[in-house]
């Protein structure tokens, strides 16, 4: 399916209402994070030690951190961290989960079983493991956090993407494309991937909203961004330790993983119902 | 018999499953020795129970499977003995219509792709016209053309079927119980449709089917086979059957005229696992005219003319 066909299912998903609601919230926090420099007055890593600890108010909105730093300002920049890290990681995941299943799926044979053999040992471990394993290698900050989640969410989209293929394989119009003459590499990119590829984003979808979580874990344990670039997980880090004393630093980033969880489930629900294509209003 | 258009000799296929923790892999032959001449022009039915083979036999014909022993030769060209881009070409002169319309059209395509993907499939141009042309020829509307197979009826989607196959012009269809998962009065339009496609294009068709009474009205000649090989070859539609399981096929359909009813036969028993063949003749087991010879040997195809048969103690030539 061509990026046009996607455009009609991200348009129905829109016309719903927890849809619109989703993305509404979603499109604010991607303008935050792009448009962060312009949105705030302030700097986020400027330090303003004798304004620490401050409530919200109409100076900052949100309040100020433990060295004075409007919050935020900070979470905007946050959401350009958490959401970026996530978005790429499982971008670059879902196109190797893809490629790879696909190829297990359509070839078979020893291949297939190396890769189902290194997918169901992946998923022997817990994805934080796996995340903390490659970030010790790798080391902290945001490369090792991306490649960290790309890893830990690939045999989650290899097997997806497996699966779906074995599945579409052996249906009759496979078979009656290669009756016509129809080469491998036909079937896979005109049958096999656009008849997987709806479910395979979907999940690519919903597991960002899993990777912002793992990814301020990561953070939370000083593994992700290191300072002072701010992430939600790191800001919650060092709140954690002001929790009674200034509840909003680790409150707000918290709520602004915990909406955008939800808004990236939301949307992503919206969006399965939109691709499917035996729903969609008569075309012809 | 006129020129033969597709000359399948002693074609066989085996299926093997492999072997696993403590299973030992087993083999079965799906078809057996099968040979069988079509000439340019004629409508060949192959008849006989679910899993006895006919399905694999169509697919062995166009090669979708590969076959373990036997020669196919098409129009003077043998099939087994072609490239993989030189049997991509050939192609473009056989088509196949499948038995599920639901499946057999992919969910994501129009009407306009289904029919142009024999072009893209074979890295041709969609020539101006021929989608019109080929919905017209099935009695698809042309306003069908953007409708996705879901917005479509069963019969809708077999005539779909049926453009798709004739899109590349054909000379030989293979088609597989095209009418068995559709309602008997879609039934009719689907074989009247076929029937009209062949004479206006002279297609020649390998027709397969478990409905001996439908094979009769459509095809020239018939082809019974039962447990992967062929029992009986019945040289036209109306020669009465001399094998006995030819024969409790036929009188297994129904006959609409109570004076014309027949005393059915009734088999009993069921078919043998064709993991494991008995030793004499595969129908043996349930055959109410059995000897002992039956048991021991193996009855081979001998004709007596166009007529062929597999049986040693044959019903009488009426």
């Amino acid at each position: 399916m061509s990026a046009a066909g996607f455009a009609t299912p991200v348009a129905a998903a829109l016309r719903s209402r927890k849809g619109a609601v989703a993305g509404l919230w979603l499109a604010a926090m991607v303008v935050a994070a792009v448009f962060a420099p312009l949105l705030t007055p302030y700097a986020y890593d400027v330090q303003d030690l004798p304004g620490a600890f401050q409530p919200p108010g109409a100076a900052h909105w949100l309040g100020t951190d433990e060295f004075g730093r409007d919050l935020l300002t900070r979470l905007f920049y946050g959401a350009r961290t958490s959401l970026s890290v996530s978005a790429i990681a499982i971008g670059i995941s879902v196109l190797a989960g893809m490629i790879l299943g696909a190829a297990a799926g359509y070839f078979g044979g020893r291949f297939d079983r190396m890769v189902t053999a290194l997918v169901d040992l992946s998923w022997s471990f817990p994805e934080i493991l796996v995340a903390l394993i490659l970030v010790a290698i790798i080391g902290p900050g945001v490369t090792g956090t991306m490649a960290a989640i790309g890893v830990a969410y690939l045999a989650q989209f290899t097997r997806l993407a497996r699966a779906q293929i074995m599945a579409i394989k052996s249906e009759t119009f496979i078979e009656a494309s290669r009756s016509l003459g129809a080469s491998d590499g036909f079937i896979l990119f005109r049958h096999l991937i656009p008849n997987t590829l709806a479910p395979v984003l979907v999940a690519g979808m919903l597991a960002t909203g899993d990777a912002i979580i793992l990814e301020a874990t990561l953070g939370f344990f000083g593994l992700g961004a290191q300072p002072p670039t701010p992430s939600w997980g790191a800001m919650m880090s060092s709140g954690s330790a002001q929790l009674f004393k200034a509840p909003g630093i680790i409150l707000f980033p918290g709520l602004a993983v915990a909406i955008t969880v939800i808004a990236i489930n939301l949307f992503g629900d919206a969006l399965v119902r939109a691709l499917d294509i035996r729903r969609r209003e008569r075309t012809g | 018999m006129a020129e033969p258009l597709l000359d399948i000799s002693g074609l066989s296929k085996r299926f093997e499953t492999p072997g696993g923790f403590g299973q030992k892999p087993r083999s079965m032959m799906a078809v057996r020795g099968v040979s069988l001449r079509i000439g340019k022009g004629e409508v060949v039915g192959v008849v006989g129970e679910s899993g006895c083979g006919k399905s694999t036999l169509a697919r062995l014909v166009l090669r979708l499977l590969e076959p373990t022993d036997g020669r196919l030769v098409f129009d003077g060209q043998d099939l087994t003995a072609l490239s993989a881009r030189e049997m991509r070409r050939m192609r473009r002169r056989m088509a196949m219509v499948f038995q599920d319309p639901y499946s057999s059209l992919d969910p994501r395509y129009t009407l306009e792709e289904v029919l142009g993907e024999p072009f893209r499939a074979q890295g041709l141009p969609v020539p101006e016209g021929r989608i019109a042309e080929l919905l017209a020829q099935v009695g698809l509307p042309e306003t069908m053309r953007g409708a996705y197979p879901h917005q479509l009826s069963g019969g809708q989607r077999q005539r779909a079927g049926i453009a798709r196959a004739l899109a590349l012009h054909p000379e030989f269809l293979v088609l597989d119980e095209p009418t068995a998962s559709l309602d008997v009065s879609i039934q009719a339009q689907i074989i009247a449709l076929l029937q009209d496609l062949r004479a206006r294009l002279g297609l020649t068709y390998l027709f397969i089917s478990h409905d001996l009474g439908l094979v009769r009205y459509f095809c020239d000649r018939i082809v019974v086979m039962y447990l992967g090989a062929v029992v009986e070859l019945l040289p036209a539609a109306a020669t009465p059957p001399r094998h006995p399981y030819s024969r409790a096929l036929m009188d297994s359909t129904f006959v609409p005229d109570p004076g014309q009813r027949r005393d059915l036969v009734g088999l009993t028993g069921e078919i043998p696992s064709p993991f494991n063949l008995p030793k004499g003749c595969a129908f043996a087991a349930r055959c109410p005219r059995v000897t002992a010879r039956c048991l021991a040997e193996v009855p081979l195809l001998e004709a007596s003319g166009p007529h062929a048969l597999a049986c040693f103690n044959p019903l009488p030539e009426l």
